[in-house]
């Protein structure tokens, strides 16, 4: 699915990201962990391609098809989707609309909205004076509505509160495809498992997520370099215990 | 702006060439015609109790269908009625400024609309100033009047016939609406690139009364100059202002909104959005608080298309009395990059995602726009955006 050789950014004159290598296989979920600064959202924010961040070095190949310098609808279009730390208010366009851009026309805005118990906030303007919560609801409505073959998702649980944690994990789990069996969807976990396609990247500081979205690989970024591969949950403990400069110390 | 561009009203001619009058608006030039549609103007009558048009400075059309409205020239009207005296030339000094007092000595008709006691009219009425002939001065005196308990909704198109390049339009308002009465009134105007334009307007609103004010100037215009006030007289009196412009390269807008909130519980909002693909825009607003208990909130956003644009917002708060509850935003700059890389995120490319970025920041609500008139709206904001992007 997304293939990253290499990878070298740049911000500002300076270097952000060192020899960047990252492989994430079709169904796979990857959780990405380091210290603030460290680079993670400059790493999702390359690969979706916003401007401000150059690549002087190395390749990103989408579904095969290097993508490097492709636009960020462009990438949009071929099925990489990203969920906003921070989204910007967008005055005078309303969540429907919006949800509608995202969907392309495709599907029922109020389904969408009802997911993620939103249904009361569609006539309202695009995140315009959300809470924290709201903000993760609102960006995970429009990726629903989007449906990304590759999400990545930058701290989806910063700033959400303990009761909406569950359903924003549940809204994930189901853009991943790793949602449980429930009424609408009654096949075997064990087929879906083994037909899941859908692919996530996720950065987490607190590690809560994981209580909620089972990830297959941890990946920490330190420093600009990716330092240690593993078990996710391994890891987080190993970070908890130790910090992030003992974990690399230790693992490398 | 410099010296060359400051023109006197006498530099403009003061005579125009008569045109008839029309029984029914389906009669005038099909040039004409079209023009009117532009601002909004409903040719057939059905639509809208009452319509005015004045070309230059003849009234060409003047009829009214709807119990207890009155539509006349406003020289008509001062000739039936000896109190008009106690509404002409009684919020705005003769001397206010040049313009004004060209004005006074040389205004020709204008529109005079009144809604009897407990009046409601459920559709627009339409008043249309229009200049036809190249290079014209048109003054025009225009006074509202909705008596207690009326209701109104006032639609004014303001625009030059497609031949005409420059001309001068001052129109001198004031509006009464009385206790627990309402008035909706919108202004759109569509003029020739060298125009002069200079409205003064002034509304006084009486207790439990309600004050609805919308503009729009979204075409390109010499010279535009209005600072209109609202004096929120009565207590529980309320008013809404939306101002939406466009400035094309050209062109000088100096464009302002001024409510006096004199009573107790007077509430005000004011509203305007300011776009720049090239021209100066000057935006002001003042909310003045005179006495207790009194709340109003003013909103100026300003947008820079080009880098060859200026708008400058000028916000004023002004509390005279303790408790007086005030506030404003203001924010002026280009389109957010985040803004336009969110919205490409979700799969738009960088055309599409400014123009909606665009579209959502002049998606201002303005209450009673009739659906055909707020489509034109819609129709110029697409238009203006695609002329830049």
């Amino acid at each position: 699915m997304l293939r990253v050789l290499d990878l070298t950014v740049v911000v500002d004159g300076k270097v952000i990201l060192e020899d960047i290598n990252l492989e994430i296989n079709p169904g796979e979920t990857h959780v990405l962990f380091g210290p603030n600064g460290s680079g993670k959202s400059t790493l999702l924010g390359t690969l979706i391609g916003f401007n401000r961040y150059k690549v002087v070095n190395g390749r990103i190949f989408f579904k095969g098809e290097d993508i490097t310098h492709l636009s960020v609808y462009e990438r949009a279009r071929r099925g990489l989707g990203l969920l906003f730390q921070r989204p910007p208010t967008i005055r005078g366009l309303t969540m429907r609309d919006m949800i509608n851009i995202c969907s392309q026309g495709r599907g029922d805005v109020e389904q969408f909205a009802a997911r993620l118990n939103f249904e009361r906030f569609l006539d309202r303007e695009v995140n315009h004076g959300f809470s924290g919560g709201e903000l993760k609801r609102s960006e995970l409505v429009q990726l629903l509505a989007q449906d990304p073959d590759l999400v990545l998702l930058d701290e989806p649980e910063s700033g959400v509160d303990i009761e909406s944690i569950a359903l924003i994990g549940r809204a994930i789990n189901k853009l991943l495809q790793r949602d449980l069996p429930d009424g609408e969807n009654r096949r075997p976990l064990k087929k879906k498992r083994e037909e899941r396609q859908k692919a996530g990247l996720v950065i987490t500081h607190t590690g809560h997520i994981l209580n909620y979205v089972n990830a297959d690989v941890g990946h920490v970024l330190f420093e600009g370099r990716l330092s240690c591969h593993g078990n996710p949950r391994e890891l987080f403990t190993c970070i908890q215990k130790l910090g992030y400069g003992e974990c690399v110390r230790c693992v490398v | 702006m410099t010296k060359k561009d400051h023109l006197t009203p006498e530099q403009f001619k003061q005579e125009a060439p008569k045109h008839p009058y029309q029984d029914v608006l389906e009669t005038l030039d099909l040039l004409d015609q079209d023009r009117l549609r532009q601002v909004g103007v409903v040719l057939q009558d059905a639509d809208r109790v009452g319509t005015f048009l004045q070309m230059d400075h003849s009234v060409v059309h003047c009829s009214v269908a709807h119990e207890g409205l009155e539509v006349l020239s406003t020289e008509e009207a001062a000739r039936r009625y000896d109190w008009l005296r106690e509404y002409r030339w009684k919020m705005l000094p003769r001397d206010l400024d040049e313009f004004t007092t060209y004005a006074q000595e040389h205004a020709r008709h204008g529109y005079f609309v009144r809604a009897l006691p407990g009046t409601k009219a459920t559709y627009p009425l339409q008043a249309c100033l229009y200049i036809a002939h190249d290079g014209v001065a048109q003054c025009v005196h225009n006074i509202v009047v909705v008596e207690e308990g009326a209701e109104l909704n006032v639609i004014t198109g303001c625009l030059s016939a497609s031949e005409v390049k420059t001309g001068l339009h001052v129109g001198i308002s004031e509006f009464y609406v009385k206790k627990n009465a309402k008035l909706t009134f919108t202004m759109i105007h569509n003029w020739a690139p060298k125009m002069q334009v200079q409205p003064r307007g002034a509304t006084v609103v009486e207790e439990g009364g309600l004050f609805l004010q919308n503009f729009v100037c979204m075409h390109p215009v010499a010279r535009l100059q209005m600072n209109p006030a609202i004096y929120l007289k009565g207590p529980g009196a309320v008013a809404r202002s939306n101002t939406i412009l466009v400035c094309t390269p050209g062109s000088w807008m100096d464009v302002g909104s001024r409510v006096y909130l004199q009573a107790p519980q007077t509430r005000a909002e004011v509203v305007a959005r300011t776009i720049t693909t090239g021209g100066r825009v000057i935006n002001r607003g003042h909310l003045v608080g005179e006495v207790p208990g009194v709340k109003a909130h003013l909103e100026c956003h300003g947008l820079l298309l080009t880098p060859q644009g200026l708008i400058h917002a000028i916000p004023e708060l002004e509390a005279r009395a303790e408790g007086a509850e005030m506030s404003h935003e203001a924010a002026v700059g280009k389109i957010a990059p985040e803004e336009i890389e969110y919205l490409m995120a979700r799969g738009l490319d960088e055309d599409k995602a400014k123009a909606t970025i665009v579209r959502g920041f002049l998606n201002v609500k303005m209450e009673g726009l009739p659906d055909e008139l707020q489509a034109k709206i819609d129709e110029a904001v697409r238009q203006s955006q695609e002329s830049v992007l």
